[in-house]
């Protein structure tokens, strides 16, 4: 029940907020020779997730797009807000594709958005990298031959984070769900590992999803069902709130809490006095070792106030990925068919200062490992951004959902 | 035929020219959207314009329109054409239920009812499983309308709207000119009156807007299958005030009005877009202005300046 | 533990107590609302966006000149309600003889531009507004843990309801305004300035909404879209109430928030909606409202 208003139409927002003038290139035009690289970031500006993906994703594409410069080819970056709605998302999705000579959309964090951009994607043969997206979907039942999903998902968050979390006694769960296609495929993903190693559900909360501020009922229900853990299945600024409100009805005295999808800059939002003992899953932290914290250095520059998470990490190394496959196919052909330069993304194995030597599945699956951290507590941070420790790693071939067990239609060929 | 005045009959061949036309200038996917905004405004007039009922839940036709065509075409594998019919169907049963809990109540109680059933339409496609919840109904395939013609092209597409748009364009028109029509704009202004004559403006009522429900839920399935998606956007309350302000801004009870009022409306958020939060203020601004200063619209102010009514 | 219904009871005082602090903001929201219709005549869907500015100037106190929470529970209110005496001077006052959608669609697009400007000039995502000191901390009631600032909540709400009923209902300025209300000439006649009343009047509604806006900050983030996520019960408040009705407002916008409460607890998806649900079947049985004058 949010009245942005009238603004929230299908037709493109902001398409040219990333600061560069998308000067709008015909159709036809863009198919003569020399036409430029065209990156669109396609991302939440404004609500929950800005600082998940936001202005940082479009500085991270900006970076990968610099390391290309004088390669024979010209790269250009351009970015919009999607506003967390699917329809505005396809609309931008579909004009930058037809009219403005995009090549490939990369970030997209929200489900539902990332859904209907791919199938966008496939329809216009183009290429969709997807960074901020968490559905399983998009290598599962939906997956296009133009997809390719990094960063992370919905299965492996669920078995990093709900693994642990049973393992170190918590077997029985509450959930508090967005109630959406993210939040409920999290919950239902989550519930299948606890159930698995041995753990219970005990109930759910599932609430109106975006719109929701006040969780204090939920978390009342929460800790009358007696449950050990309380698994929060939502992201963004609902995790934040969730958290803080938990805080105040002293729900973190006797509940652990799971925070099942969360960042670095939501930690860095609740505060560590808060935050501090809360386990989370990333596949990328800047203090991982040296290549993640000079990679770091170089997007603080020009992001001072929000440090790259997995997301951001996600859009780098997905570019990178994108312009090496290009250099070698040479621009035109890279241009010419979108699943032709996905099919040959997919044959190169992944190589970057963010997560180091990777690999992508035929579903379109990045394989990275996936990392459990802790947050620290105050006394442990050398510096505002020190909020982690590392406490596992799950490796690269055992963090994501098996291949077979997608369901995805590219497999049976 | 259709009962237009000769000035009406102008500005009819002029919208006619302007739509045979501009696909070969703008983005036609573009020109789709401002055709169904159009028809959607069209209708709402029918009830704003010229019977005086003002709706706050025109949402609830024009998006619940969206998820029906949207369902047809996709899990029920219909044509286009059927697909935007059970919309339309939707929109006419929907509105049948509002108008039977509804009708009774007077101004500002009847936008409130409205505004409540339509919230409780919202309620019900956030939640049922056809709908997709906030993922929407996508991937919608836009077929080949009477299964012969493949809409799968922006232009075969475009000529379809355009159809669907003058067809509805005409109806409303011939209903507001007809002895129909006259006993509505009697109601809009004296309804004890029109009691006293022996019309039952109940029915009456009932019938134009289930009528202007109809076409919001036609409209609303053609945009769903022209963009391929439905979502919740259009079932949203600020779909309902978007769809006041078009009309506002255009000309209540004028013919073209809405038609103007779209153009402006879906042009400023696609032209606008980049400037963000701001394309929402300049729309409030316009309302505020509007209400202050032109509340006859933009074709009602024209028409004052021509003497002619349009 | 014993059991109401199959939810254990504890549970069930629990979520009756937070539905009667949401409540609490319904209450005062609608209040403000149901005066300035008694008076003025204009349904104010400003309401929500004067709602949100309240908490943002309680934001702006703090961050540019390091007023408190408590003296902000003064001021802000204050400058609030002077903004809404300028509007209603300057545009919402050149409405009054037409028909009662126009002024709607006026202060529907003065919400649509306020909520826009601080959309674009603090984004979407909500700022931080910290519990006062004196506030911080729980307090166990045995069946729940009661966060103290939500419990302060509900009594200041309820002091400045019964305050505000009671200025109307049981003082002479009180009787004035209703009479103004039945019939403002011959209010008039005795030599009573009613236009600078009506002003007041909106000035001291938008106050109210302006005070919960400051209530509201710290428990929800300050965020521009956070009136619109009320506005809208708050009118079905209104209506189910009784238009213009200030004990309807009041009494429904408390028990609207226990209601809603309990929603959450048997059919969480639901919490939303069903206020609608009740505003509907009210409607079809009482039009007028609960406490309206048919």
């Amino acid at each position: 029940m949010t009245p942005t208003g009238p603004s929230d139409r299908s037709m493109p927002r902001r398409a040219v907020l990333g600061g560069m003038a998308a000067v709008p290139v015909l159709a036809q035009a863009a198919r003569a020779q020399g036409r430029p690289i065209k990156i669109g970031v396609l991302t939440d500006m404004s609500g929950p997730y800005r600082d998940f993906g936001g202005r940082t994703s479009e500085v991270c594409a900006k970076l990968a797009a610099g390391e290309f410069a004088g390669k024979g080819f010209a790269v250009e970056v351009i970015a919009a807000d999607h506003q967390n709605k699917p329809d505005v998302g396809a609309g931008i999705a579909r004009q930058w594709f037809d009219r403005d000579g995009v090549d490939v959309i990369v970030d997209n964090p929200n489900s539902g958005v990332a859904l209907a951009v791919s199938a966008v994607a496939r329809e216009k043969n183009k290429i969709f990298l997807a960074c901020g997206p968490a559905t399983t979907d998009l290598t599962g039942p939906q997956c296009t031959p133009n997809t390719l999903h990094w960063s992370y998902d919905t299965y492996m968050l669920a078995r990093s984070t709900g693994g642990a979390t049973v393992k170190m006694g918590g077997d029985s769960w509450y959930f508090l769900t967005a109630d959406y296609a993210f939040g409920q495929q999290l919950q239902k993903d989550t519930s299948a590992f606890v159930v698995g190693s041995g753990g219970k559900v005990l109930g759910a909360s599932p609430y109106p999803f975006p719109g929701t501020t006040d969780f204090s009922s939920f978390l009342l229900s929460a800790q009358a069902s007696r449950a050990k853990v309380l698994g929060l299945a939502n992201a963004g600024t609902d995790t934040i709130n969730s958290i803080k409100q938990a805080a105040e009805f002293g729900l973190t005295k006797t509940m652990q809490i799971a925070a099942l999808l969360m960042v670095i800059n939501d930690v860095h939002a609740i505060g560590q006095e808060t935050a501090q003992g809360l386990i989370m899953t990333e596949s990328f932290y800047w203090d991982l070792n040296e290549r993640t914290r000079a990679w770091t250095r170089r997007v603080v520059a020009l992001s001072p106030t929000n440090w790259p998470n997995m997301c951001h990490a996600g859009v780098y190394s997905s570019c990178l990925h994108y312009l090496k496959t290009v250099a070698q196919m040479g621009a035109a052909e890279a241009q010419a068919s979108g699943a032709a330069t996905v099919a040959r993304m997919k044959s190169m194995p992944t190589e970057d200062d963010c997560f180091g030597a990777g690999s992508i599945r035929a579903d379109g699956r990045t394989l990275f490992p996936a990392y459990l951290f802790e947050v620290k507590k105050p006394s442990e941070s050398k510096s505002e951004w020190d909020l982690y420790k590392l406490q596992a790693t799950t490796p690269a071939d055992e963090a994501w959902r098996p291949l077979a067990q997608g369901g995805c239609p590219l497999i049976k060929a | 035929m259709f009962g237009f005045s000769r000035s009406q009959s102008i500005g009819f061949v002029i919208m006619l020219a302007l739509i045979a036309t501009s696909p070969f200038v703008l983005y036609p996917v573009f020109l789709m959207k401002v055709l169904c905004v159009a028809l959607f405004a069209c209708a709402f007039n029918l009830l704003i314009g010229y019977v005086g009922l003002m709706s706050f839940g025109h949402a609830a036709f024009y998006g619940m329109g969206g998820y029906l065509t949207a369902h047809a075409a996709k899990e029920w594998g219909l044509t286009p054409e059927l697909s935007i019919l059970v919309g339309g169907a939707v929109g006419a049963v929907l509105g049948l239920l509002f108008a039977w809990l509804a009708i009774r109540r007077q101004g500002l109680y009847f936008a409130m009812i409205t505004l409540a059933l339509a919230q409780m339409v919202y309620f019900f496609c956030l939640e049922a499983p056809f709908t997709g919840g906030e993922n929407g109904i996508q991937q919608v395939p836009r077929g080949n309308l009477f299964g012969i013609i493949p809409l799968g092209s922006d232009m075969n597409m475009y000529w379809t709207v355009a159809g669907i748009f003058i067809i509805g364009f005409l109806l409303l028109h011939r209903v507001v000119y007809s002895p129909f029509g006259q006993v509505l704009k009697a109601i809009r202004e004296n309804e004890p009156r029109a009691i006293s004559l022996g019309y039952r403006t109940d029915d009456y009522k009932q019938i134009a807007f289930v009528l202007s429900a109809t076409l919001a839920g036609i409209a609303g399935g053609t945009k769903a299958l022209v963009f391929g998606i439905a979502t919740l956007t259009d079932v949203n309350f600020t779909t309902s005030g978007d769809v006041v302000l078009i009309t506002l801004l255009g000309g209540l009870g004028t013919i073209f009005g809405p038609v103007v009022g779209a153009l402006v409306v879906v042009s400023m958020e696609n032209y606008l877009a980049q400037f963000g939060s701001w394309v929402t203020v300049t729309q409030g601004a316009i309302f505020v202005v509007c209400v202050l200063l032109f509340r006859r619209g933009v074709i009602g102010e024209l028409g004052g300046l021509l003497k002619l009514s349009l | 533990m014993f059991m109401i219904f199959g939810i254990p009871g504890p549970l069930l005082f629990g979520q009756l107590l937070l539905g009667l602090i949401n409540g609490a903001f319904y209450a005062l929201l609608s209040l403000g609302l149901a005066v300035i219709f008694g008076l003025l005549n204009i349904v104010n869907f400003a309401h929500g966006a004067l709602f949100m500015m309240g908490a943002f100037c309680a934001w702006m106190l703090l961050e540019y000149l390091g007023i408190g929470y408590w003296w902000s529970l003064l001021l802000a209110p204050i400058i609030i309600g002077a903004f809404g005496i300028l509007l209603e001077k300057t545009l919402i006052s050149r409405l009054y003889k037409l028909d009662h959608l126009y002024g709607l669609l006026l202060t529907f697009g003065l919400a649509m531009v306020i909520e826009g400007l601080f959309r674009n000039q603090y984004g979407s995502s909500g700022l931080p507004y910290r519990i006062p000191p004196s506030l911080q901390g729980a307090t166990d009631l045995g069946f729940m843990f009661m966060p103290n600032y939500r419990g302060w909540v509900v009594v200041a709400a309820a002091i400045v309801c019964f305050t505000t009923w009671a200025l109307i209902e049981r003082t002479r300025l009180g009787a004035l305004l209703r009479a103004a209300t039945e019939n403002a000439p011959l209010v008039q006649s005795f030599g009573v300035n009613v236009p600078r009343m009506v002003t007041l009047t909106y000035g001291a509604g938008v106050g109210l909404a302006a005070f919960a806006g400051v209530l509201a900050a710290p428990i929800y983030s300050v965020n521009p879209n956070m009136g619109s996520n009320f506005i809208i019960v708050v009118f079905a408040v209104v209506v189910i109430g009784g238009m213009g009705s200030i004990l309807g407002s009041i009494v429904t916008g408390f028990g609207l928030g226990v209601v809603e409460g309990l929603t959450k607890v048997f059919y969480p998806q639901a919490s939303s909606t069903v206020i609608f649900v009740v505003m509907a079947i009210v409607l079809l049985i009482r039009p007028a409202g609960l406490f309206g004058r048919i």
